[in-house]
């Protein structure tokens, strides 16, 4: 079952040459350093990497939330700078607003967009089903779980039907638990609505799990990051043994064992 | 008419049993939330009458009462009132509307809110009562000055917790919205207003307190008029009732400001209630 319209969206990333650096306390810091990347349309890629490899801030180069120092990003084949309509982000916290019912909260971004009230909401309530929310249309945000709050804001994120979904380490504040449930939950949806999904994850086994592709970013820029294809059948099985095979070589990367 | 609206009525026996229990029920929670007060009423007006509080400073309530009666039902009182609603009320609506819409501009632009919070600080730590000498110099002994300095009062608890509701908005939700394309006025509208609206009340509670202390204070100076006056008037004349019975309605205002502020906040932040 899709919810989407049956359109063909693109939702191609370009990464040229891109660079960006940061001063902290007069030290210059190379963040991202001449990286290039191309995500293909309806694609998924996970970017890994320790704390401080510049994974977040490459994301953030790509919802338009910083500019780069140098380099460019190209969606669908053209440049972009700043903040555009075919891209959504999903951040660690769900960033609800405490004052809106979780309808309103999903459609939010649609009335932001200028979408009228109605419309928003229509589609709003589509993307509640989706995510599994049906019910808690008038519930407000402090009535939610963890993991029932990072659905909505998954569902606000959709309901705009992005070409690119961003998401920055979305599941990494949740428990062991819930946090297996909403990654098969996000490969259903990625699936559901054909769109390119970047995702910034710690936790390499999530990666695995959910990316066609993973970017192994390094903490030291100087070593260029490597690509790694994830050439696994889908739905992906964890206790398979070229699953497990495929993390014992990424933890190996990281050295650990 | 369908056959179904003829059913006949059923009459219900009253159960006496639940009545009594509900009722019981109802009698245990004034108690334990009015007992007290109603404790201490009860030994004003039986010490007073009994002589063991001085009668002439400490009148039996049921004079109070009785006099309470008088000046309103002689529409004296009524004049007192509101009088002193509309300078309070004129100040206090003032108070809003230049401190609300300062407050918001204030706590957004940063280079605006940290070259005037000194400032700021400055006329909030002076007390206005010290000032009132000063505003009536300037604007004489009549309405303006006593508008005036309860305006100047309830306005700084109002501004300051505005600028501070607006400060403290958290700035993820502010880049949330920012990543859907809303544009300053879109911010504004629909995240940093709705999020300061708590601390704003914050405010409006402290001064609508702030309100009624300076109107006492400025209607005990230069007045003929108002509930002010008329405890310093009553207490001239020796009519000690009466002027309990203006202290009286001095409180029930101030519970009833408190009360109207408390309700609509309820309504505009049901969201915070929600657990």
């Amino acid at each position: 079952m899709s919810v989407a319209d049956p359109i063909l969206r693109r939702g191609e990333v370009t990464i040229r040459d891109l660079s960006k650096s940061f001063t902290l306390n007069g030290r210059r810091l190379n963040v991202l350093r001449g990286i290039d990347l191309a995500v293909g349309g309806g694609s998924s890629l996970a970017i890994v990497g320790p704390s401080g490899c510049g994974k977040t801030t490459l994301l953030r180069v790509l919802a338009g939330l910083e500019e780069p120092d140098a380099g460019e990003v190209l969606v669908d084949g053209s440049p972009v700078h700043g903040i555009g309509h075919q891209r959504a982000v999903i951040f660690q916290e769900p960033r609800l607003l405490p004052w809106l019912t979780v309808l309103d909260n999903v459609a939010f971004g649609l009335e932001v967009r200028g979408t009228p009230r109605r419309d928003a909401r229509e589609k709003a309530l589509r993307y509640i089903r989706l995510v599994g929310l049906a019910g808690f249309e008038t519930a407000f945000p402090r009535q939610l779980s963890g993991g029932m709050a990072q659905r909505v804001g998954i569902a606000r994120a959709l309901t705009v039907q992005p070409e690119i979904l961003l998401l920055d380490e979305p599941l990494g504040a949740l428990d062991a638990m819930t946090k297996l449930t909403m990654q098969e939950e996000l490969a259903r949806i990625w699936q559901e609505e054909s769109v390119t999904m970047v995702l910034v994850t710690h936790d390499l086994e999530e990666a695995i799990f959910l990316a066609d592709r993973v970017l192994v970013l390094s903490k030291d820029s100087a070593i260029p990051p490597r690509l790694i294809d994830i050439d696994l059948p889908r739905p992906r099985d964890r206790s398979a043994p070229a699953f497990v095979e495929l993390r014992k070589t990424l933890m190996a990367g990281f050295g650990l064992h | 008419m369908t056959l179904q609206s003829l059913d006949p009525v059923v009459f219900r026996p009253i159960s006496w049993a639940a009545l009594l229990q509900a009722g019981r029920t109802t009698a245990r929670a004034a108690l334990s939330r009015y007992g007290l007060l109603a404790a201490f009423l009860v030994f004003w007006e039986g010490a007073s009458s009994l002589g063991w509080l001085n009668a002439t400073v400490f009148p039996p309530l049921h004079l109070i009462v009785a006099a309470l009666w008088d000046g309103l039902a002689s529409g004296a009182l009524v004049d007192d009132i509101a009088i002193s609603l509309q300078r309070a009320g004129l100040a206090y609506a003032a108070a809003i509307v230049l401190g609300i819409p300062l407050g918001l501009f204030m706590g957004q632009i940063r280079a605006v809110e940290q070259a005037l919070d000194p400032i700021l600080q400055f006329f909030r730590q002076t007390s206005a009562l010290a000032l009132y000498p000063v505003f009536i110099l300037l604007m004489g002994l009549g309405e303006a000055s006593k508008v005036f300095v309860i305006f100047w009062a309830t306005l700084f608890p109002i501004l300051l917790a505005t600028i501070g509701g607006v400060k403290e908005v958290d700035r993820k939700l502010v880049e949330m919205a920012r990543t859907y394309g809303a544009t300053r006025a879109t911010v504004f509208l629909r995240v940093i207003l709705p999020a300061s609206v708590p601390q704003i009340f914050v405010g409006l509670r402290l001064s609508a307190t702030t309100a009624l202390l300076l109107l006492i204070a400025a209607e005990m100076i230069g007045a003929n008029k108002g509930l002010g006056f008329q405890v310093m008037n009553a207490q001239y004349n020796f009519q000690i009732p009466l002027m309990f019975a203006a202290i009286f309605l001095l409180a029930l205002l101030g519970l009833g400001a408190n009360y109207a502020l408390v309700t609509l906040q309820r309504r505009l932040c049901r969201w915070a209630d929600a657990a």
